[in-house]
């Protein structure tokens, strides 16, 4: 008999999926791994729907509204919703704009930059307003897991996942709680 | 006859020399206490706050309690680790610690306590506040979003250097390392290369121009052992003072 597997779900907000490469760096321990849990919403899988999870694993912060939107989706469709990085921690490197107001970032790269040809700022129905300021996803959702790291080592993540597989705490050791 | 001078730390027993503070006496008994703003070389200032221990019930600073005989001092508890856990989700809240784009990453002594502690998210929402960097000088790069206001630069420019550099600015959230010069730029202070203020910061603020990325990934200098090991080290120390190393490895 095949025991239920657990289903988890990832999303790279404002991030740059490196903890996504980081995820499947566990290398051949992803085999085993795979034969119990099953990908729901995933850049993995392109799935674009969540549905109900046991896991949410979220990379990145805030920038957008978009970014706002697929957070909610995933606190309310995860029983355990994972931090999952530097960026969904404290904001990372994408915060480092907050310490320029959102115009004087935008000006920057479009209007004045260098090399910037036919200056203007885009503006589309399909590009999400971005926010005045990048923030972790702690400051918008409960989140119930940190997974530190830039990226999280392949063996936190392991152990996450493990962890919820085994219904137990999740243990980092020493080499496994990085900040870079 | 003498009276023999010694206080118990966590059931250890720690002599001390007249004078000593609680730290002073267990850093020379080898026990590592944890610290930011304490350098042995300097006068206490107690603004980290992160050596607190239990004397009688009461929450002081190590670095600033006098030794005395027969105190009996609780350094590891769950609840003065919990304090200090939240004292560095702090420190870690009101500046912009990135550290992923850091030169000292891997060796920062903030980081350190932070990995040694089991820290793995701020707990508090993040400040984000406006600090200037200052590029002016030829020898040393000064980024003030990774000051963690222990004065360890002022007070080695007062006590060794004999020069003010670097002085603290302005109260509580306002709080701002200042450079003493007309400008208010390194570049036209009396800052040198070899001063000790500029080589005693324990995070990334006051940062040698030269010399960074050289250790690969693994060999810095908390990368594989715990700061309660290894003990307040920088990168450009070789070798670890031998009363701040050599901690007890069960103290964890």
């Amino acid at each position: 008999m095949t025991e239920p597997r657990v289903k988890v779900a990832t999303c790279s907000l404002a991030g740059c999926f490196g903890c996504h490469m980081s995820f499947l760096d566990m290398d051949e321990a992803i085999v085993p791994l795979i034969q119990r849990i099953e990908f729901d919403r995933s850049p993995l899988t392109d799935i674009k729907q969540i549905g109900r999870c046991d896991i949410g694993l979220v990379e990145g912060g805030l920038c957008n509204t978009e970014n706002r939107e697929v957070l909610h989706q995933f606190r309310a469709h995860c029983n355990i919703l994972v931090a999952v990085g530097a960026c969904a921690i404290n904001g990372g490197v994408p915060a480092m704009r907050n310490h320029y107001p959102l115009a004087e970032c935008l000006a920057e790269s479009y209007l004045n930059g260098v090399n910037v040809v036919n200056p203007q700022i885009p503006r589309d129905a399909e590009l999400p307003p971005l926010l005045e300021q990048v923030i972790p996803i702690g400051q918008e959702v409960r989140v119930d897991y940190f997974l530190p790291g830039c990226p999280p080592p392949a063996a936190a993540f392991m152990e996450i996942v493990s962890a919820v597989l085994e219904q137990r705490e999740p243990q980092l050791e020493y080499q496994q709680r990085r900040f870079d | 006859m003498t009276e023999k001078r010694s206080f118990t730390l966590d059931q250890q027993e720690i002599p001390f020399q007249p004078g000593d503070s609680i730290l002073q006496a267990a850093q020379r008994a080898g026990v590592y206490v944890p610290h930011l703003c304490f350098h042995p070389d300097f006068s206490a200032n107690g603004s980290c706050r992160l050596c607190v221990v239990s004397i009688a019930g009461k929450t002081v600073a190590a670095c600033h309690y006098p030794a005395r005989s027969g105190l009996q001092v609780t350094m590891n508890n769950s609840r003065l680790q919990q304090q200090r856990l939240r004292l560095l989700q702090l420190l870690f809240a009101e500046g912009n610690h990135f550290c992923p784009s850091c030169e000292v990453s891997g060796s920062c002594q903030l980081q350190a306590l932070a990995y040694d502690l089991g820290m793995t998210h701020y707990h508090y929402d993040p400040f984000y506040p406006q600090r200037p960097r200052d590029g002016s000088h030829p020898d040393f790069f000064i980024d003030t979003d990774r000051c963690i206001f222990c004065d360890l630069c002022g007070r080695a420019g007062t006590e060794q250097d004999h020069k003010p550099v670097y002085r603290l600015g302005g109260r509580g959230e306002q709080t701002r390392l200042l450079i003493y010069s007309a400008s208010g730029k390194l570049g036209d202070s009396r800052a040198a290369a070899d001063d000790k203020a500029a080589h005693v910061c324990p995070v990334g603020c006051i940062l040698p121009r030269e010399g960074h990325y050289r250790d690969p990934i693994g060999e810095r200098v908390y990368d594989a052992s715990p700061i309660h090991w290894v003990g307040n080290r920088r990168r450009d120390q070789h070798a670890a003072p031998a009363a701040d190393s050599a901690g007890d490895p069960s103290h964890d």
